[in-house]
């Protein structure tokens, strides 16, 4: 029996995490370069799930980004994430309109364990990038339905986390962002088996 | 007032308790009932069940229901989900294509059952003290499931953490590149070539009831000189020589054609229709030859080979026909995961390149000595940001394809095929639905979406605008070149198929190549059309 386990393809509670951060990466980049927050001339391709995806090469937004999603890895990695909303404001008037958010749902993989940490999932690597990659398509076809984002845009990423939750260093508690007269739609999910992900847009209806 | 009915109807129905007030009501209030049930939207699901889906598309990012928190997911994760699970992604194109929907939401209900609420309970304070405090737990529990979706209610559950370092704003200087998608003040800029090409177009045909979808192709001009276009559930087909219109057949209601492709020489035309069949016709005889089989969806894009017709459905399958053989399933490629809508074999027929709605571009070599080709493709061009409907092969270069994305892409790529390496791209502004080659000169010509639903010409390989053909007032849906490749007509999501004599050969080299070949036949077109 043990010998058949160790064999398995297995997904740990801590592969998740970093499956779902690296979705994040190519996620939040995808949308950055899509929506045209940053000159189109700032982002360079790569190959990743089967598709070509814009990376930012801003040395100031991969910083920001690797910071935050190395202390989202951690807790996703303890199941202390709820929810992580990418918060597209205008840069002058502060005025937030769009907002990516990425729901964490923790599951139980393969099985009830006695110990949380030790939950394996068994889904194969392929079959979740496959997913992935569905949900990335979607994301560049939102353009032809979200409106213009017409001004200076910034981004921010904030992360809904468990109260017990420790504030670490360098980190800030916020409140809530509200986006007036929102409309949400909600994209296809993913599932590493472990967390469940669902990807929804919510953006500012046009008055 | 039916509302009120239907909020009687649901005190009633929550009730189950109390004492039966009515028997069967009358006739005229089932009437007004039925008539409220369909107002509402959610039909007749209780009363929290709507107001916790209207609570699902305003709130964004404040408080989750406490349901979701991760410590009580173990134990009931599978039947405890989120009141509308997953409902964007129903959509009965199945495509990645998604329409903003509140239509499951009814707003001004769920407005007034919170009022309604309120109100009451202000009444139980005013008008009975004793009972005012003595809320049922179900009260409770819909009053904090309201408040929850309010966002009214304490943020306590959760913290929302954010990194101290920003991430920059983008320079001042940068404009959003996406504007050209939405704004139509841009003025059309376009470097006069060495020729004259008439921006107007020659003639303008109505085509009532074309289908506006980005994924079929319901045009196509034979070798003949007959152009032949789907209409509604009807195909028909113009003769350019004549004008005559005949109708060579109407579907059931419900059924329509959604490829039509001719075949090299002669009269078959291939029809692909929504049950996933592809049709052979004679045209001279108006007569239905085959009747081919093999997709489980709709076939929205075709190409001949000599005896081969290859067939793109929304199953995401490419089928090879030959239409010779009894069984004429040559080879079933699965290259995309999702609808094939572009469809072109190469000029030399050693390629054949598809395009899909995963945004892929894939290329097939043909099998050497045989029919078809292969079923692994030659290679995978994945850099377009959107699905791939136009595709053209360069005439006079075998092995350079071009493709243009759709909405979210805009750009034209241009592919070595021998090494599938991306030769040129560039942003045409607008979605690409349709490339032609011109035969006559080194020149494409694109067709455009919104915002100008232009056709425009390229110098190739400079990539210099040469002209724009405007005059559709909606996007255009495809293009299709004479036979002699002087005219182009396109087809437009307007209603109207318009004629573009924009690839006119030039007088002086005509003339040399009259002189040439002197017996060489005229253009029958263009006697007639001129």
């Amino acid at each position: 029996m043990s010998t058949t386990q160790s064999t398995k393809n297995c997904i740990t509670l801590r592969g998740s995490a970093q499956i779902i951060v690296e979705y994040l990466k190519y996620g939040i980049n995808s949308i950055l370069f899509q929506r045209g927050i940053y000159p189109p001339e700032t982002f360079e391709n790569t190959q990743q799930y089967g598709i070509t995806i814009l990376m930012s090469k801003d040395k100031k937004i991969e910083e920001f980004l690797s910071n935050v999603l190395q202390q989202t890895e951690d807790w996703l990695a303890k199941n202390m994430i709820e929810k992580i909303s990418m918060v597209i404001t205008n840069a002058h008037t502060k005025e937030v309109l769009e907002c990516w958010d990425f729901k964490m749902q923790a599951e139980l993989g393969d099985g009830e364990t006695g110990d949380a940490t030790k939950l394996t999932s068994s889904k194969e690597l392929k079959r979740i990038q496959n997913e992935i990659r569905d949900v990335m398509r979607q994301i560049s076809a939102t353009v032809s339905y979200l409106p213009l984002l017409d001004c200076i845009c910034t981004f921010d990423v904030m992360l809904y986390t468990l109260q017990n939750c420790e504030i670490p260093e360098k980190w800030d508690e916020t409140g809530a962002v509200f986006i007036q007269n929102a409309q949400a739609v909600q994209l296809r999910s993913f599932s590493t088996g472990l967390h469940k992900v669902d990807t929804v847009v919510n953006y500012k209806m046009a008055s | 007032m039916s509302q009120f009915n239907f909020l009687n109807e649901l005190t009633s129905a929550m009730t189950l308790d109390g004492e039966i007030t009515r028997g069967p009501a009358p006739r005229w209030q089932k009437k007004l009932e039925a008539s409220a049930m369909a107002n509402s939207l959610n039909g007749s699901i209780n009363a929290s069940r709507s107001v916790l889906s209207m609570s699902y598309n305003t709130s964004f990012s404040g408080v989750n229901p406490p349901a979701r928190t991760p410590r009580k997911v173990s134990g009931d994760t599978k039947c405890k989900k989120t009141p509308t699970p997953s409902k964007g992604t129903k959509t009965p194109s199945g495509g990645d294509r998604f329409i903003p929907n509140r239509g499951t939401s009814n707003f001004e209900l769920g407005h007034y059952l919170i009022k309604q609420e309120q109100d009451k309970s202000e009444n139980d304070d005013n008008d009975n003290s004793n009972n005012a405090n003595k809320k049922t737990p179900s009260k409770v529990e819909r009053q904090k499931l309201i408040s929850d979706s309010l966002q009214v209610g304490d943020t306590k559950s959760t913290r929302i953490l954010c990194y101290q370092n920003k991430a920059p704003a983008a320079p001042e200087s940068h404009q959003n590149p996406l504007k050209v998608v939405y704004s139509i003040n841009t003025p059309l800029s376009t470097k006069s070539g060495s020729r004259f090409i008439p921006t107007t177009s020659d003639r303008i045909l109505d085509a009532p009831d074309i289908i506006n979808d980005y994924y079929l192709n319901l045009m196509d001009w034979s070798a003949d000189n007959i152009v032949t276009v789907a209409l509604g559930n009807a195909v028909y087909l113009w003769n350019a020589v004549t004008g005559n219109i005949d109708q060579l057949v109407e579907y059931e209601e419900g059924d329509h054609a959604c490829a039509l492709s001719w075949i090299q020489d002669g009269q078959i035309l291939a029809i692909g229709n929504n049950t996933g069949v592809v049709e052979l016709w004679d045209c001279n005889k108006s007569k239905r030859l085959r009747v081919m089989d093999g997709h489980s969806a709709r076939v929205g894009t075709l190409a001949w080979n000599s005896f081969l017709v290859s067939s793109g459905s929304r199953d995401g399958s490419i089928i090879h026909h030959d239409v010779r053989a009894r069984e004429h399933k040559v080879a079933n490629l699965n290259g995309h995961t999702q609808e094939v809508c572009g469809l072109k074999w190469s000029t030399d027929f050693k390629h054949l390149a598809s395009g899909g709605n995963d945004n892929l571009v894939n290329v097939w070599a043909a099998v050497s000595g045989g029919t078809g080709s292969g079923t692994e493709p030659l290679h995978v061009l994945n850099e377009h940001q959107a699905a791939v409907r136009a595709l053209a092969w360069c005439p006079w270069q075998p092995n350079l394809l071009a493709s243009g994305g759709g909405t979210a892409d805009r750009c034209i790529k241009f592919w070595n095929v021998n090494n599938g390496s991306l030769v040129n791209s560039v942003d045409t502004k607008s979605q690409v639905c349709a490339l032609l080659w011109s035969r006559n000169y080194k020149e494409l010509i694109s067709a455009h979406g919104f915002a100008h639903n232009q056709l425009t010409i390229w110098k190739y390989p400079s990539m210099i605008k040469q002209a724009e053909l405007t005059g559709h007032t909606s996007r255009v849906l495809q293009m299709a070149m004479s036979p002699d490749g002087s005219t182009v007509i396109s087809a437009g999501a307007d209603e109207t198929l318009r004629l573009w004599n924009c690839f006119a050969p030039d007088p002086h080299t005509a003339k040399k190549a009259s002189k040439a070949a002197s017996k060489a036949k005229q253009s029958v077109f263009r006697q007639s059309i001129r």
